[in-house]
């Protein structure tokens, strides 16, 4: 008997050369109704556009469950399934076991479908986390888990979660008299937490929409190493983040060149800082002032100097500190972290 | 049926048993974590798989939310699949349990029966089961180890008929079922396969071919439409396919049942009977049996499956004697009359019944504690004096240090 129950094939999606080679399918379509510029609705359709039609996808709870499947109004070609809001990895690894016995016992074709659960920041940081965690040390099943992070719960009002930035005014954290920032945490380090702590998993990567040949071939890879596997895309949202729909791409682009977003991948527990990120890396850009990003952003509306000098302070840690920069936070030395009160 | 092959005996546990009947419906998808006192009948299923004797994914899982979730998921994507809990693990999966018959989904689960903490207590109770009653899953009682064994396999058939496509739930008593050990005849597998035709999801099948939504947002516009749907198949459930499954079980495996929805001991000459679920009927028939040498005409009425309710059959039974009385291994807080949950069922049963008998709730058995010969002795006496007419307290602790 095998000692390793090795994965089923995957499919070996080619990577996209140029926006031009992109094929041309749709398989999120029209039907929902998100929000004016509503950068998760561009993930979701890049992301089952990379993926083709041989593929399921499971949608946990938030806003790309309630905007995008309205009963007799779907916006999904392939099949669709909702997930409980903390179920992302089980709705994954459930599906992916399914077809794995079901192709070995011979009850359906044998053949490469591509399995994708998708979670939001609440469903992925928070609750869904242990869920994701485990799904992800089980090797022989193929799915991807995608978090398109928003950094609230968009769909209930914009409240907090696990990934809202430091200081982040949100209907949970709003600016007051006694406090002006009630919300003082600073964003899980989601995507490092995952690569460095699944040994098995074969394939983490973050994204952001905003680079969508990127993003599309950052699918393309997860689907077809085989294994579980994980993305992070970072996603910039109108409602949330209060600013001009028409500036969802370059707030994403911005989050990438102030070095707030990191684009890296660890594939095969090897890490490759990737884009625009790469070339700040090593010195060929410049790594802009997170005052650009932060300015464009209602929700930081009422930040001070002080405030904005911490969000920058504990940006340049994680480029000039980190053991390798924006990925993984350890350090020799401990220094003392001192928020502006 | 051509009964080339015969059945085998075998000393096992209820918990085995169930396991057993896992190997024998081949399933597909199993999902574990522990917690007593359930999670024996996953280290029964593990040393299936573990010897090759039972082909399936057997996922354990990081928790009992994932763990039902999985199979959940797993059944969409046409497996059959088998899961279970007890007490505070059954109740951290709620959310899941609550998806799974509105998805339509025919997971067959085990439920050890244990009392919900605090405090922590191994024991059977029958409120962790209970919780789900109202929210569209199958629920049946066993009694045996050969009871345990032979439900699964109806489990599967009338879970998973087109008709019906719930969830089921069969619950065993904690440690009295679970943990004991008695002998079972194991049916050959080709009776099973003549019993149990193959899992098909038909067209709510998830898979490429058949690009569907499954459980997008509905709101207003449609809910209600959907729970009576469901409300539709829990009543074909009661009236066409349970009574058809055992049917079928009886012409393949020679073992009858009688009514598929509650078992009558004593009951055709009794004066006042007792109601109760799982493995309290040992007890309560060598009480039986004692106080009718006494010339104590006293009956005993198990229930089986708790939903669908058999309320008119029920009711058309009990509506023959003198006085009924209720066995609750389980409370319910501030309900009427300050009673147990089966109780309450019970009473409005009998209501629109013409005969109305009293009705007396007994809390018996709680958390692991044994049900006596001394208890059910007592418990008939009071049943005789309400039947008498003489005022009884509506609800008693039976068993109870005073």
């Amino acid at each position: 008997m095998d000692a390793v129950e090795t994965a089923l094939p995957t499919q070996q999606l080619e990577q996209i050369k140029g926006v031009k080679k992109a094929p041309l399918e749709e398989y999120f379509t029209s039907g929902h109704r998100t929000c004016q510029g509503c950068e998760s609705a561009l993930v979701m359709k890049l992301m089952v556009k990379a993926a083709g039609p041989r593929t399921i996808v499971l949608g946990s709870t938030g806003c790309m469950y309630v905007a995008n499947t309205t009963y007799y109004s779907t916006s999904w070609v392939v099949p669709w399934m909702h997930t409980q809001l903390g179920s992302s990895g089980s709705a994954g690894l459930g599906t992916a076991a399914a077809l794995r016995v079901l192709m070995r016992k011979g009850k359906i074709k044998e053949e490469p479908i591509n399995v994708i659960a998708f979670c939001g920041d609440g469903g992925g940081a928070d609750m869904g986390l242990s869920a994701i965690s485990a799904a992800l040390t089980h090797p022989q099943y193929n799915f991807l888990i995608l978090l398109y992070d928003n950094e609230s719960y968009a769909n209930t009002d914009i409240q907090l979660s696990g990934l809202t930035p430091y200081g982040a005014h949100t209907t949970f954290s709003p600016p007051g008299k006694m406090k002006r920032l009630l919300h003082t945490r600073w964003k899980k380090n989601v995507a490092g937490m995952l690569a460095a702590g699944h040994p098995e998993c074969r394939y983490v990567a973050t994204v952001c929409a905003s680079y969508a040949v990127d993003f599309m071939n950052r699918v393309r890879k997860a689907l077809s190493i085989g294994g579980p596997t994980f993305i992070h895309s970072l996603d910039p949202c109108p409602k949330g983040w209060d600013y001009d729909p028409m500036l969802s791409h370059e707030l994403g682009e911005l989050a990438v060149e102030t070095g707030v977003w990191p684009l890296y991948e660890v594939e095969n527990g090897v890490l490759k800082l990737y884009g625009r990120t790469k070339a700040i890396a090593e010195k060929r850009a410049r790594r802009k002032p997170v005052r650009e990003y932060l300015i464009r952003q209602g929700r930081f509306a009422h930040f001070t100097d002080d405030d904005i000098d911490y969000f920058q302070a504990k940006v340049d840690e994680m480029w000039e500190k980190w053991l390798i920069p924006g990925v993984i936070p350890f350090r020799k030395e401990l220094e003392q972290d001192r928020p502006p009160v | 049926m051509e009964q080339a092959q015969k059945e085998k005996e075998a000393l096992i546990s209820g918990s085995e048993a169930i396991a057993v009947a896992c190997k024998l419906a081949d399933v597909d998808v199993i999902t574990a974590y522990p917690i007593r006192p359930y999670d024996t009948v996953m280290q029964y299923v593990a040393k299936l798989v573990a010897n090759g004797e039972l082909d399936c994914e057997f996922i354990v899982a990081e928790s009992e939310h994932s763990q039902f979730e999985i199979v959940k998921h797993a059944s969409a994507a046409g497996a059959r699949v088998f899961c279970g809990s007890s007490g505070v693990g059954w109740m951290y999966a709620f959310e899941a349990l609550t998806v799974t018959p509105a998805l339509r989904i025919p997971l067959v689960a085990m439920v050890g029966n244990r009392a919900l903490d605090d405090p922590g207590a191994f024991g059977v109770e029958h409120n962790d089961a209970l919780a789900v009653r109202d929210l569209g899953w199958l629920l049946v009682w066993v009694d045996t180890a050969q009871e345990a064994l032979d439900t699964a396999l109806i489990a599967y058939r009338v879970a998973e008929d087109r008709r019906v496509f719930l969830p089921c739930a069969i619950a065993c008593d904690g440690a009295f079922l679970t943990h004991s050990q008695a002998l079972v005849k194991i049916p050959p597998q080709e009776w099973v396969k003549a019993f149990l035709p193959p899992y098909n999801r038909g067209d709510l099948l998830l898979h490429p071919d058949n690009p569907i939504t499954v459980a997008p947002q509905v709101n207003e516009d449609w809910l209600m439409e959907l729970r009576k749907h469901n409300d539709e198949a829990m009543k074909r459930a009661k009236t066409v396919v349970i009574p058809e499954a055992y049917r079928e079980f009886e012409r393949i495996f020679n073992r009858s049942y009688g009514n598929p929805f509650f078992e009558e001991y004593q009951t055709d000459d009794a004066d006042v009977v007792l109601v109760g679920m799982g493995t309290l009927s040992m007890p309560v028939k060598v009480a039986i049996r004692q106080m009718r040498r006494e010339g104590k005409k006293v009956g005993f009425v198990r229930l089986r499956w708790f939903r669908p309710f058999p309320a008119e059959e029920l009711a058309e039974v009990l509506g023959r004697y003198r006085a009924v009385g209720v066995i609750d291994r389980d409370y319910s807080f501030g309900a009427p009359h300050v009673s147990g949950v089966v109780a309450t069922e019970v009473r409005a049963a009998l209501y629109p019944h013409p005969s109305r008998p009293p009705v007396l709730g007994f809390i018996c058995g709680l958390g692991g504690r044994e049900v006596t010969v001394p208890d059910v002795r007592r418990m008939s006496d009071l049943l005789f004096e309400a039947a008498a007419g003489r005022a009884v307290p509506l609800t008693t602790w039976v068993g109870i240090r005073e």
